[in-house]
């Protein structure tokens, strides 16, 4: 059930670009056909997921056996977690982009594109595999960037591709090495995690590989394509770069660098730890100062991407569980963010400036986005009852044991987290400018066209993930913390000590 | 010597012999009867004739399969080297497929002639091991090049594009020449397999490294390989489009597999010289100068406005991937070079159709003609983006999986020490460099909008089935890459290379 995300998503790619395009009502029907249809059988797969040895094996065919690659589909706690984001990331995606009028079916299609990559991704046991699929959400994001997006489109675009192909390089050089090495002729993650690498081999391929995932990640000081990209892509862009594309990137250095290479994960853990917390700080801090909305919001995923590689740096299983936990929590967030502040205000205003959008009157205007960003803005914070608290929190608690210092440093970064997106609410939904500004052209606020039945849709979605997340966390947690379990892990956590 | 032998020999060579006659007979139906006919007509005779007889020469060779080996050497015949015959000659169809349209001369009976006579020469070249044979097929390909490459008569650049590939070519014949020459001094033989024992007991000698210095120089203009790659750029814009295909793909399938034949079985126990010095084997060489090769191709590549020149000195980067391929040991090395070349050489024709289409049709081959492809022409821009990511490396096309197994190859050679990593890692980044440019070809198709006078372009069926056809076997090789590499892997497996 699980495989069919994958070959729904690129069949949906296709079938969007073949639609007629003078008809994108048609294009539309068929995309949140594509992504209704992907998300039930995400949620079919994790009703359905019965692990054995915290691993269910979904396909295993033979693909090329000269170099001992398979095509080989499994899943774990993991993967079914982020395969649940991914669905409700696409589901959500489809909605808040039904304004999407110019070359609807393409924009679609490489929307596709991208979501059956990343599916790919989070369910691929081959390392080969894993990679293929990696690499081909890289050209979809250019194009839906360069295309649809908007402030220095170009740059961004670009900027965003050559990072992902940079990272995905390194990945590259190291994998091949491993295969190189462990002489093992075989691209299995699982035979290749029981193999044991010199640890002077594991000193630079651990530190190459990890990188090389982690620039997709967001890891200051790599982090600089998202702050760009986010802003510059069109909404439903966004929303999967910052949701589902960055968990990517983290997935792959848990999935990959972590497994295959325990040891260097321990010699390296303390400088992982130290730039995932520059990260947590300095995202926050820049999003205090930033004068563009989407900027906010782009420097936060940063900040938030940081407890992600935080936790895993952290070497137990609280804190890796809360990474995963908070890459599904801030996939929801960061999407519902991305929709407020894209379509919901972007779309409607055409600025995205703090100081312009302060004098509009937002909140009697489109009152709808105002209490979502507000709600959203909250689980973002971390207060409790939502998401991201329990995540953060564990990650936390785990950073805790591992690096005290560190874990007062990145409570320090929730603090400022708390600062910026009171601030940046107050200043574009209640400010006391709006009044004043309202005096001089009362009729401006209500030029504004309502908030569509798509949007509000898209946005209870995605309020109520959070919040059952956030209210019963065991709903995931119970699949997730088994994972730790399988065989795939044994290396990682002989290296903890567990 | 007696007249069974003659007429084995005569049935091994059967394929060689139909490509030259079926040259003859484009020429002579197309002197004698076809004179006054209109040009279209003449061109689509002749192309005709040339698939008919390439199909001809792969039938005879997998209907009749033989293995043999004729006159010490000279003439051999083995699975491997049928199967890259057959992708010439697929080349050569696709090719003559592209000049169907075109419409730079009127002496088509000369053209295709002349490309049939090429692949004849292409085809021996892959089937000897003799170094005599080497360089004499390898003159039969170049002379009729150079004439292929001034066929524009109309075009100052075309004779330019000539000349210059003429004095280079003739350049690097002397080179190989003499390094050839060096080499039947130093052994007594040309059967490069014999040639491989006798260097081998001789050890490193001072005129052996002479001599391996001038055969890469030689078949390191054939490839262009830095620092022999001047003439490249030149040519590729210069010479009529089918002809750029042809240099680009052929040839370059042709020379490669010679020279990895030359190389890899001729010096196969020298790649790291001898105990005491690492200076005379072939390994160190070819390494710098397939670093060189990616370093400079790439980065000249994006500094270029014709898209002609742009594929130019990504072919120059590709050769140095190649040339990686070469460090591998043994068997793997060919497999990968194989594989990678083949596709490359598909790739490269297909982006030369499409090419093709756009210069025939908005007149012109720089970056901004190509602005709002993806409008005008959706299936070619499709087609485009295909070939345009697999030559950057980009999964699921057979690209990708040629760089990766050409790595992977590159990789395994010695244990645990990986002593090529620098130029994997090279490689590797390279490659990051090279999406750039290639996307800044795609931004134009499919992001940069045509201005609005721009109209779909009529695309001729021929040109849009080839381009459509080369672009599905490229995702399927990417998708399926065992289908060919499985036949190659089996064949050398064979050869016990």
């Amino acid at each position: 059930m699980l495989a069919w995300t994958i070959y729904l998503s690129f069949a949906g790619a296709l079938a969007c670009l073949l639609m007629p395009r003078a008809n994108p009502r048609a294009t539309r029907a068929v995309a949140l056909g594509t992504a209704l249809a992907g998300l039930f059988c995400a949620l079919a797969g994790a009703l359905q997921f019965k692990p054995i040895n915290g691993l269910e094996v979904v396909t295993h065919v033979r693909w090329i056996p000269a170099l001992g690659i398979d095509f080989s589909l499994a899943a774990d706690g993991i993967s079914v977690t982020l395969v649940l984001l991914t669905g409700i990331a696409a589901v959500a995606g489809v909605l808040f982009s039904w304004n999407v009028e110019h070359r609807t079916n393409e924009f679609f299609a490489f929307f596709f594109a991208l979501i059956g990559g990343v599916y790919g991704v989070f369910l691929s046991l081959d390392l080969f595999l894993l990679f293929v699929f990696y690499e081909i959400a890289i050209v979809p994001k250019y194009f839906l960037i360069a295309i649809w997006g908007s402030t220095r489109r170009d740059y961004a675009a670009m900027k965003l591709a050559l990072y992902s192909f940079i990272g995905s390089g390194m990945v590259l050089i190291g994998m091949l090495a491993a295969y190189a090495v462990s002489g093992l002729a075989s691209f299995d993650l699982q035979t290749l995690a029981q193999f044991s690498f010199t640890p002077e081999f594991q000193r630079w391929a651990f530190p190459l590989v990890f990188v090389g995932f982690a620039i997709l990640a967001g890891m200051w000081p790599f982090h600089t394509w998202a702050p760009t990209g986010h802003s510059a892509a069109p909404t439903a862009a966004s929303m999967l770069l910052a949701g589902v594309v960055m968990k990517l990137g983290a997935y792959g250095c848990l999935r990959v660098a972590m497994t295959l290479f325990p040891e260097g994960l321990k010699m390296w853990q303390h400088e992982l730890a130290a730039l995932a917390v520059t990260g947590i700080v300095y995202g926050a801090l820049v999003a205090l100062v930033q004068k563009d909305f989407k900027f906010v919001i782009g420097y936060s995923s940063v900040s938030h991407m940081g407890f992600v590689l935080l936790g895993l740096a952290a070497l137990n299983i609280v804190g890796w569980s809360g990474a995963v936990l908070q890459m599904f929590s801030h996939g929801i967030i960061a999407g519902l963010l991305f929709g407020v502040v894209g379509r919901m205000v972007y779309d409607r205003a055409h600025t995205r400036e703090l100081d312009k959008l302060e004098g509009m009157g937002l909140m009697r205007a489109i009152p709808f986005a105002a209490v979502t960003f507000v709600i959203a803005g909250f689980a973002s914070m971390g207060m409790p009852g939502f998401s991201g608290f329990i995540a953060e929190l564990q990650v936390l608690i785990g950073a805790w044991q591992a690096f005290p210092k560190l874990a007062i440093l990145a409570g320090v970064g929730i603090v400022v987290g708390v600062v910026y997106t009171l601030k940046t609410t107050a200043k574009v939904f209640f400010s006391d400018k709006t009044e004043a500004a309202e005096s001089h052209h009362d009729h401006h606020a209500h030029e504004l066209e309502p908030i569509s039945v798509q949007e509000r849709l898209g946005a209870a979605l995605l309020i109520l993930c959070t919040v059952i997340v956030g209210l019963h966390p065991r709903l995931l947690l119970d699949l997730i913390v088994p994972s730790f379990q399988s065989p795939l892990f044994d290396g990682l956590r002989k290296a903890a000590g567990l | 010597m007696n007249t069974t032998d003659y007429f084995q020999l005569f049935s091994a060579l059967a394929p060689e012999i139909i490509v030259a006659i079926t040259a003859l007979l484009v020429l002579a139906a197309d002197l004698l009867g076809l004179q006054e006919t209109p040009r279209s007509y003449r061109m689509s005779i002749a192309a005709g004739l040339t698939t008919v007889g390439c199909a001809g020469a792969v039938a005879w060779m997998f209907l009749n399969r033989t293995t043999g080996n004729w006159h010490g050497g000279m003439f051999v015949i083995d699975p491997l080297n049928e199967t890259v015959k057959a992708v010439i000659l697929l080349l050569t169809v696709f090719t003559a497929m592209l000049s169907v349209e075109a419409k730079f001369t009127r002496h088509c009976g000369e053209y295709f002639a002349l490309l049939l006579l090429a692949t004849a020469g292409m085809m021996f070249l892959a089937s000897t091991e003799d170094l005599l044979m080497i360089f004499a097929s390898l003159e039969l390909v170049s002379l009729s090049l150079y004439v292929l490459v001034a066929f524009d008569k109309s075009s100052r650049q075309s004779a330019e594009a000539a000349l210059k590939y003429f004095l280079f070519g003739g350049m690097s014949a002397a080179f190989l020449l003499f390094g050839f020459s060096l080499l039947y001094g130093l052994t007594g033989t040309t059967h490069v397999p014999r040639m491989a024992h006798k260097l081998f007991t001789l050890g490193v000698d001072p005129l052996g490294t002479v001599a391996l210095v001038m055969v890469v120089v030689g078949f390191g203009f054939k490839i262009a390989a830095v620092p022999f790659h001047l003439w490249a750029p030149d040519a590729y814009q210069g010479a009529p489009l089918p002809s750029s295909a042809f240099i680009a793909s052929g040839s370059k399938v042709a020379s490669f597999y010679v020279f990895a034949k030359v190389l890899l079985l001729g010096f196969s126990q020298l790649g790291w010289g001898s105990d005491d010095s690492a200076m005379g084997g072939w390994m160190p060489l070819l390494s710098i100068v397939a670093a060189l090769s990616m370093v400079l191709g790439n980065l000249a590549a994006i500094r270029q406005t014709s898209v002609r020149r742009l594929l130019a000195y990504s072919a120059i980067a590709h050769a140095g991937y190649m040339l990686v391929g070469f460090l591998a040991l043994g068997g793997e090395a060919f497999a990968s070079l194989l594989f990678y070349v083949t596709t490359y050489a598909l790739t490269t024709v297909g982006t030369f159709g499409v090419l093709g289409v756009v210069e025939a049709q908005v007149g012109g081959d720089q970056l901004k003609d190509f602005a709002g492809l993806s409008r005008r022409a959706p299936v070619l821009a499709a087609c485009l983006m295909v070939f345009l990511l697999s030559l950057a490396g980009i999964p699921p096309l057979a690209g990708f999986f040629g760089k990766f197994y050409l790595f992977a190859a590159a990789l395994k050679t010695e244990g645990q020490s990986l002593p090529f990593l620098w130029l994997v890692i090279l490689g590797v980044a390279m490659s990051c460099v090279s999406l750039y440019y290639y996307l800044q070809i795609l931004k134009q198709v499919f992001v940069v909008e045509a201005d609005e006078r721009a109209r779909p372009l009529a695309v001729p069926f021929l040109a849009h089935a080839v381009v459509v056809l080369l672009a599905a076997v490229i995702v399927l090789l990417g998708c399926a890459p065992t289908w060919l590499l499985t036949p190659l892997q089996e064949a050398i497996a064979e050869l016990g290379w």
